[in-house]
């Protein structure tokens, strides 16, 4: 959709699971959930985070393949490897520094997220970014973004390696951090002392 | 009488719950096959009524695509949402009526089982009297269901007792909401929340019960917003607050009035808003003098300098918002608590203004509609009390009878199910309501149901409880039936109709205008469509509080839904509540109301030590009978867990994934431990959807609020032990799962 960029905030996100689930039911590839999930570690935190790919202007994927299926289009949006180039090696799922791709077993192909090419070409929103409850992944207008309290960047650094990507990281406003374990901001009564509900 | 014909193994096998992955033909088929329309309904699961699009092809749901259009959730919905298409064309449907046998259940015709269903109820009335029969409903029906379950207990069976699953809800909130501002529904609608300053969500697991309110408080903290969380577990809500508050269970109250007395003693009060809009602040003032922030966080657990400094936030804030939910209301305080939270916002004149007041966010998919047109024990439409007389004179009049036919109120839900084990009430008649995993103490449940009479359930799938009936009429899934609902904002939608109900499953209204009929009280009971039961709800509420009169079908579609009270066709309807401070009390005053401490019914002691609290996960819905059959959502969360702090584990040597029994003075559970630090270590977490030998309502217990009668599901008292044994259910129990797509991993958890 013209004017609108993809953006992806964890800070937002609920792990609700609504995009995995809305991803597996879109048309192109019904069955098959595009979204890479995380908890990232429940027992410490109740953190969680929901990313589609990034569609890098020079994307790893597509440098590392060997039977020259992946593709970029002229609108940026990096592609499923092409069905009959595809070998599933896995150099793609190896090389990418965002851990996107994924080979699915069935058709021996890799798979990944091509921003709902069949939505997004007649007008309409991704279905991940339209479900999802927190807008943890939105697509907006750059003047809609600019609204809220985190900052757009789509620079990443892994190492040497410079990233440049479609899709933009909402990065946390300076705010003190919520401190991961509850004891931490509870009060408890001092030692010797044992009435409770006074 | 009613015991389980089979044994449970046996009756999952028959009627499940089996998972269901895929729409019918599978993914492929699907993909390449166009829907014949899209219809515009709305979400069933929660009370967000969030609007949504469903694929419909040769009366079949196919699937589902947003509707971005419908401006509550602006095409935004949860995982329940997305895969509750996969309730239709499932394998475990009832499609036709079913009686029981000696050796389980036949199918019937609907000749059949409905006479014999108005047989049995005629023969327990004329044997024990009309009150012998008790009625339950839902608030998943829709508003013209559910109003039709209200005069179909007081004028078809002619009994008092009538009562729903709703009262397990929000009812504490209702009372609190009904005695403050006599009426009983949230003041704003949830646009209003963008616009506060503060924001506190005090007992409400919004990011899992409410997820689309998720965006609205995070376009509040966008706007400058500062969100303050109160609950005994970090929940997902909880990642950005800008202050949180790890109260202990059932100490709400203590937290609430304790913020009020720091505005009190700082001078935070607004003093002209008390004066000119409220009544009974002194007597509120005196009433929390002794919660000084230190001894409310005796109480608590929550730092006196973080309660000050809630109370600071909410009261110097131009605009603030207090929002609750279950939390506050599951307690037998429930009322005392809302009650607390009202005082708060009415003290800091946060109310009836702009980016003010405060919400219940009620749970249920029609949990607002379903609680105001007669459903309930003490209630008649348009929230009237059965106790007015003017009240029985109007709705007896447009129901044809006289106002002296008209029974007295009846008990509440529990306490229905109480006269039930007592022997008092000996037949059942119950729809939308799975009372064995949804009521306290589910042993004692389950003891009830096995001494009725007689029972007879209305259901889609064969419920946990509808195993004990002697009879299961096959009804109707929400898509099925023409209907309105209305919204935790108030907003009233249009629930439109996309299949006709499958194999010889009839419409619910059908079914109990059929049965009314058999009774001999059709006259009363004419209705030929949804619509018709809808004109006539909207005369019988007109002029009450919850006023549908001005509401049409086609108002509901050009507006996107209409807030009630609308009591004209000319009214536009009415999103704020109490505009100006002005209650609906003749004297347009809000009411201050004591809120006074009182002790958990289930009090944590040496050999109980540890408060074992319930709630929600955001996959199922309710009590899982149609969730639970959802393969997509029971891979999220495929089986309760048991949420211990690190600290509390390692005092049991209990690890993440252990084998974990926690016992109360009724029953103990075991299930696999998640050892996570977002709860506090003197709780418990476990969700509650599931049935039998994984109930966590075998450990509740049936406290009851005084005045909302809503049981205590919030605060138990409990103690645990690592188990090495792996429990009964674990080693026999295997789900079976049905339309799986090659290639699909076994479930696995969110916590796996």
């Amino acid at each position: 959709m013209f004017g609108y960029e993809f953006y992806v905030d964890p800070s937002r996100c609920i792990g609700c699971q609504s995009c995995v689930k809305a991803c597996e039911e879109c048309e192109t590839h019904r069955g098959h959930s595009m979204i890479n999930f995380d908890f990232i570690d429940r027992t410490e935190t109740i953190g969680t985070a929901a990313y589609v790919c990034w569609h890098c202007d020079d994307p790893t994927c597509a440098l590392v393949c060997p039977a020259d299926a992946i593709k970029k289009g002229e609108d940026g949006i990096v592609q499923s490897a092409l069905k009959p180039r595809c070998i599933a090696c896995s150099n793609c799922v190896l090389a990418c520094p965002f851990g996107i791709p994924k080979i699915v077993p069935e058709y021996e192909q890799m798979m990944k997220c091509d921003m709902c090419y069949d939505r997004t070409s007649v007008g309409r929103r991704p279905m991940c970014a339209t479900v999802c409850p927190s807008q943890a992944l939105a697509y907006l207008r750059p003047e809609d973004i600019a609204r809220r309290r985190e900052k757009p960047t789509n620079v990443f650094y892994f190492g040497n390696q410079k990233i440049t990507t479609q899709v933009y990281m909402m990065t946390p406003p300076e705010i003190d951090a919520i401190p991961a374990d509850i004891t931490e901001l509870m009060w408890e009564t001092p030692a010797g002392d044992t009435k409770q509900n006074a | 009488m009613a015991k389980a014909p089979l044994p449970l193994e046996q009756l999952r096998d028959q009627f499940g719950p089996h998972l269901n992955y895929m729409p019918e033909g599978g993914w492929h088929k699907e993909s390449r096959t166009m829907p014949d329309r899209l219809v515009k309904t709305h979400c069933c699961f929660c009370g967000q009524q969030c609007g949504i699009q469903l694929k419909v092809r040769d009366n079949r749901v196919i699937g589902f695509e947003p509707w971005e259009e419908f401006p509550f959730n602006r095409g935004m919905l949860c995982p329940k949402g997305v895969k509750r298409y996969l309730q239709d064309n499932h394998p475990d449907r009832l499609l036709d009526p079913l009686l029981r046998t000696n050796s389980g259940f036949r199918k019937a015709t609907w000749d059949e089982a409905l006479s014999f269903t108005a047989r049995r109820l005629r023969e327990v009335q004329e044997r024990y009297g009309k009150d012998s029969v008790a009625v339950f409903g839902g608030a998943s029906l829709t508003t013209e269901k559910a109003y039709l379950m209200g005069k179909f207990a007081r004028v078809g069976l002619g009994t008092r007792h009538i009562d729903y699953n709703g009262r397990l809800c929000m009812v504490s909130a209702g009372v609190a909401y009904k005695l403050a501002f006599d009426v009983d529904r949230s003041l704003i609608p949830w646009s209003e929340i963008p616009k506060a300053q503060v924001l506190l969500v005090i007992g409400a697991n919004i990011g899992e019960c409410a997820p689309i309110t998720t965006d609205y408080i995070w376009r509040c903290r966008d706007n400058g917003g500062k969100l303050i969380v109160a609950d005994p577990r970090i929940t997902p809500i909880a990642r950005n607050a800008d202050l949180f508050l790890p109260v202990r269970p059932g100490t709400d109250l203590a937290l609430l009035n304790a913020m009020l007395h720091v505005v009190i003693r700082d001078n935070l009060q607004d003093e002209q808003f008390i004066a000119e809009h409220t009544s009974g602040f002194e007597a509120v003032k005196a009433s929390v003098a002794r919660f000084n922030p230190r001894m409310a966080a005796e109480m608590t657990g929550v730092p006196p300098e973080a309660i000050e400094k809630a109370a600071h936030w909410f009261a110097r804030a131009e605009r603030a918002i207090g929002m609750h939910a279950r939390g506050l209301e599951h307690q037998s305080k429930g009322v005392e608590n809302c009650s607390a939270l009202i005082n708060l916002a009415l003290a800091t004149g946060h109310v009836g203004r702009e980016g003010s007041g405060c919400t219940m966010i009620t749970g249920q998919g029609n949990g607002q509609g379903g609680r105001e047109h007669g459903q309930k024990c003490d209630q008649l439409p348009g929230q009237r009390s059965l106790l007015d007389p003017a009240a029985r004179e109007h709705v007896a009049r447009v129901w044809g009878i006289a106002p002296d036919e008209l029974p007295g109120a009846g008990y509440s839900a529990q306490e229905i199910m109480n006269a039930i084990h007592a022997g008092e009430i000996k037949a059942l008649f119950s729809i939308c309501f799975n009372p064995a995993v949804s009521l306290p103490n589910a042993d004692f449940t389950r003891e009830a149901l096995e001494k009725l009479e007689f029972f007879a359930v209305t259901d889609f799938f064969l419920s946990e409880t509808a195993r004990y009936a002697d009879v299961v009429l096959a009804g109707s899934l929400q898509e099925e039936e023409e209907g309105v609902t209305c919204s935790a904002e108030g907003r009233v939608i249009h629930i439109r109709k996309a299949v006709d109900p499958p194999g010889n499953a009839r419409t619910d209204s059908e079914i109990i205008c059929d049965l009314a009929d058999r009774l001999g009280r059709g006259k009363f009971f004419p209705f030929r469509s949804p619509r018709e039961i809808f004109d006539e709800l909207r005369e019988a509420s007109r002029g009450g509080h919850a006023d549908y009169y001005g509401i049409t079908y086609e108002k509901i579609d050009a507006q996107m839904g209409v807030f009630w009270p609308c009591p004209s066709l000319e009214h536009p309807g009415t999103p704020n509540l109490i505009q100006g401070g002005v209650s609906c009390f003749p004297d347009g005053k809000c009411r201050f109301q004591r809120a006074e401490w009182r002790d958990s019914g289930d009090p944590v002691g040496p050999d109980f030590p540890i408060f074992l609290t319930t709630g929600r996960v955001v996959s199922q819905y309710l009590s899982g009978t149609q969730t639970r059959r959802i393969g997509g959502l029971v891979d999220i969360y495929p089986e309760p867990r048991v949420e211990i702090h690190p600290r509390l584990a390692e005092q049991h040597g209990i690890a993440d994934r252990d084998w974990v029994t926690v016992t109360t003075r009724r029953a103990e559970l075991t299930l696999r431990a998640s050892i996570v630090r977002t709860i506090r270590p003197d709780t418990v977490f476990i969700p509650y959807h599931w049935a039998d030998l994984k109930s966590a309502n075998k450990l509740t217990h049936r406290t009851l609020d005084p005045r909302s009668k809503i049981p205590e599901f919030k605060v138990s008292a409990c103690r645990i032990s690592k188990s090495d044994a792996v429990p009964p259910w674990a080693a026999t129990e295997h789900m079976v799962r049905i339309n799986i797509p090659a290639g699909v991993p076994a479930p696995k958890g969110a916590v796996d």
